[in-house]
């Protein structure tokens, strides 16, 4: 296991420094640091001595990969991408290009708490809600309940996020005013804020989710140890509940992990939606002021975390299913 | 004088994926194989009767594809030299055919069929100044008098409907006609067969969404000669021409960003699949990399450097259509290559599964090269696989065309698109009195393009995927629903 671990481990700074790399060309081969401060500092007229300004100040002035002026190894650490690479692989993400500036790291830090909040509760809820809407129409197979179940899944997730925020505010907020539109508050305030995009998430993803684990459920009732367990006459309720739900976990698990890294990261939509300063939020302020040093920290955080959930996600496994042997 | 003529980059998309659709159709016919199994996927009458919506939305966005640029006639032609001059906006066939509706803007919001403005304005009446409600400049503007309104709706739907009925009836007899040409009988009872249901294909049911769409578009088309059927948006559009247009930008995301993310999947994946080896390291190197990059962030990294590149390089493009067209394309281009991961894992497992094969064991014991065994013998075997992932991520991808633009790096804000239609609509629905018709006719547009294309893509799946046919919601024999 800690073998495991380990390889992983040292597999996923490898695929960092990859990202590290890609993202470094993306954002300063396609186009120059010139390019970039000529659209920052903005205006017609964007003198050179303005643009050399700015570069300095960010430590965008020294060559990009390779620098030929410069001694021995220096060639290759007197650049902005050694620069860059150095300060994101330590964490420390540098300032904003805005110009206001401000820190990043310190930013995130911050923005990650409010983010937790409104995604632990929504992540844990998601499961379950979501296992126990496909319980029930595994429970009513082949009935109505079933039939029309499905068909409302299949519409539920032909709608995009979007509607269900825009109609959930209007009705929820507008016409019966139970919450507020949006907004945030710290301590037990949050709730008020937070009940409204939990439940419109919630809904959002029900029909997906209702109809991927109804299949898993379906495919471990055709299996040899349902049939046994009913042969030795186990009730319905009982083989379902205590013996398929454990096994489908496993599949299910696979799922739901794919929404672990956004517990940490937050989502865009919603939290842009409902005026929750959460990291989310943070991105689109920063595509919106095209901010790039934002998004270029975000983008490393972000594989950061996905590389750290799947691991966590494989030894969550291990404890999931006692078959699975990491080695 | 001649139009002239304009490819834009995505409309060579989706003329060639209509040929590529008519070039597959033929395969198809040919191959035994291959008929049995689309002929499951429309027997399935919930994949048939979305598969007439689809070809519907499919030819609204294939006429607004056709692009041209009129040719300016008050310039003066002063000899063979000097060159003909055109107009700087391009055009599409469906702008001419809407071209009423494209010409007849207001100046602000107008609610649905309305023949008043939405908001109160200064307007002299009779010398003095007042406000009021003034008339609309287009909608309503036969009508003389506001109580003449009601009848005229009744009267022009009343009109549509009967035009929708007979097309629809016209399409069912043709269809019966064909019906009895391949069955060799009368057509009496060919219209028989098809009335009882009676039929290999679920044709009735596919017929009576003919007809349901006919009884919608009819009216809808008859209303849209003199009013704004969905009303119109702040800058005073006709909110129905924008969500027609809208479809078009919906298809070719969804079909180009597949298009665009089948080279790297398919050609790496079954490299990887069947060389092994470092280059299946590589390979798995590479999409663990991508796939470890936040999807939103990735795409929106890429669409802002994009932007950048287009802001400074304006000089690239003719005209802003141009340059709002290269957008679409780019994003769509984007969405490929950020997206082949999973396509690409998918068939680097099913590739070293036949390998393992005989065929492909006997193939490479004859001394079949390598590249030869790739393209004749494991190729064929997964595009089932390709097939089922295109179809699937289809609707996804309009879907997530919204996100996108509400994030600021989905299609230029200057092209129609859903997403765009959704993003203002957000304002409007929090206006006082509530604007919500934009929002209704995004709602529906994409609702039924995307419920069309999902209950089409399970067709395609269970047809394909037989594992997958035993998780339908069944009804027990005797409870009919």
């Amino acid at each position: 296991m800690w073998n495991y671990l380990i390889r992983r481990s040292f597999y996923g700074v490898l695929v960092l420094l990859g990202v590290n790399l890609f993202t470094f060309m993306l954002f300063f081969t396609v186009n120059t640091p010139d390019d970039m401060a000529r659209l920052n500092i903005g205006g017609k007229r964007v003198t050179q001595e303005q643009i050399l300004k700015w570069k300095v100040e960010r430590g965008y002035d020294k060559p990009l990969y390779w620098n030929r002026a410069a001694e021995g190894t220096h060639k290759a650490t007197e650049t902005v991408f050694w620069d860059r690479s150095v300060s994101l692989l330590a964490l420390d993400f540098g300032r904003s290009d805005s110009t206001s500036a401000t820190d990043i790291g310190h930013e995130i830090k911050t923005r990650m708490g409010v983010s937790l909040q409104l995604a632990v509760p929504l992540f844990l809820l998601q499961i379950v809600v979501s296992v126990a809407f496909a319980l029930l129409l595994v429970f009513f197979k082949h009935s109505r309940i079933d039939f029309w179940g499905v068909v409302a899944c299949v519409l539920m997730l032909s709608i995009s996020a979007l509607f269900y925020i825009i109609v959930g505010q209007f009705l929820f907020s507008r016409v019966f005013h139970l919450v507020p539109i949006s907004g945030f508050e710290s301590g037990l305030d949050a709730v008020r804020f937070l009940v409204l995009p939990v439940i419109l998430s919630l809904l959002s993803r029900l029909g997906s989710e209702g109809r991927l684990y109804r299949a898993m459920f379906l495919e471990e009732l055709g299996r040899d140890y349902v049939r046994t367990a009913r042969a030795k006459g186990l009730s319905e309720p009982k083989v379902l509940f205590s013996h398929v739900l454990r096994n489908a976990l496993i599949p299910i698990l696979t799922s739901a992990g794919s929404y672990l890294p956004f517990v940490f990261l937050g989502s865009l939509v919603f939290e842009s939606f409902f005026g929750i300063p959460g990291l989310g939020a943070y991105v689109i302020e920063a595509i919106t002021g095209q901010d790039f040093a934002i998004v270029r920290s975000m983008v490393f955080v972000g594989s950061l975390i996905y590389i750290a959930s799947y691991i966590v996600i494989d030894v969550a496994y291990t404890w999931v299913d006692p078959r699975v042997r990491l080695a | 004088m001649m139009p002239k003529i304009v490819i834009l980059w995505s409309d060579v998309v989706v003329i060639a994926t209509l040929l590529l659709l008519l070039l597959y159709g033929l395969r198809v016919r040919a191959s035994k194989n291959l008929r049995s199994t689309w002929t499951q996927v429309v027997r399935d009458p919930a994949a048939l009767c979305s598969a007439v919506v689809l070809l519907l939305f499919f030819a609204v966005a294939v006429v607004d594809s056709l692009h041209f640029r009129r040719a300016l006639s008050d310039v003066p032609a002063a000899g063979a030299q000097q060159n003909q001059a055109y107009a700087t906006r391009t055009e599409s066939l469906l702008d001419v055919l809407l071209a009423r509706q494209l010409a007849g803007r207001e100046t602000s919001y107008s609610a649905p069929l309305a023949i008043r403005a939405f908001t109160k304005d200064s307007v002299e009446v009779a010398g003095k100044t007042e406000r009021i409600y003034p008339r609309l400049l287009y909608g309503g503007k036969s009508l003389a008098d506001d109580a003449e309104w009601a009848g005229d709706v009744l009267q022009r739907v009343m009109l549509g409907l009967g035009l929708g009925l007979l097309l629809a009836l016209v399409i069912a007899a043709g269809v019966a006609f064909a019906l009895a040409r391949v069955r060799a009988e009368r057509f009496s009872s060919a219209w028989r067969a098809l009335m009882r249901n009676q039929t290999d294909l679920p044709l009735r049911a596919a017929l009576l969404t003919v007809l349901a769409l006919c009884v919608v578009f009819g009216p809808l088309f008859s209303l849209a000669q003199n009013y704004h059927v969905f009303g119109s948006d702040r800058t005073g559009n006709d909110v129905f021409c924008q969500a027609l247009k809208s479809i078009r930008t919906a298809f070719v995301i969804g079909t180009l960003s597949t298009i665009a993310t089948l080279p790297l999947a398919v050609g790496l994946g079954i490299l990887a699949g069947y060389l092994r080896g470092w280059v299946d390291e590589v390979v798995q190197y590479l999409y663990t990399l991508l796939s470890s990059i936040p999807n939103v962030l990735l795409i929106a990294a890429c669409v802002l450097m994009m932007q950048v590149f287009i802001d400074t390089h304006p000089d690239l493009f003719e005209t802003g259509a141009e340059r709002a067209d290269v957008r679409l394309f780019l994003l769509c281009v984007i969405l490929g290559l950020t997206g082949w991961a999973t396509l690409c894992r998918l068939l680097r497992a099913e590739t070293m599964k036949l390998c393992a094969l005989d065929y492909v064991q006997a193939a490479n014991a004859f001394g079949v090269r390598a590249g030869r065994i790739m393209v004749r013998h494991i190729f064929p075997n997964v595009v089932h696989l390709i097939i089922i992932t295109t179809v699937l991520d289809f609707s996804a991808l309009i879907l997530y065309e919204a996100v996108l633009s509400y994030v600021g790096v989905g299609v230029d804000p200057s092209m129609n698109s859903f997403g765009g239609m959704i993003n203002l609509a957000r304002t409007e629905m929090s206006r006082d009195p509530l604007v919500w018709w934009s929002f209704a006719a995004a709602f529906t547009f994409m609702v039924t393009l995307v419920l069309a294309a999902n209950l089409f893509a399970d067709g395609v799946r269970d047809a394909f995927d037989p594992r997958s046919r035993t998780f339908r919601p069944r009804l027990r024999k005797g409870v009919v629903a």
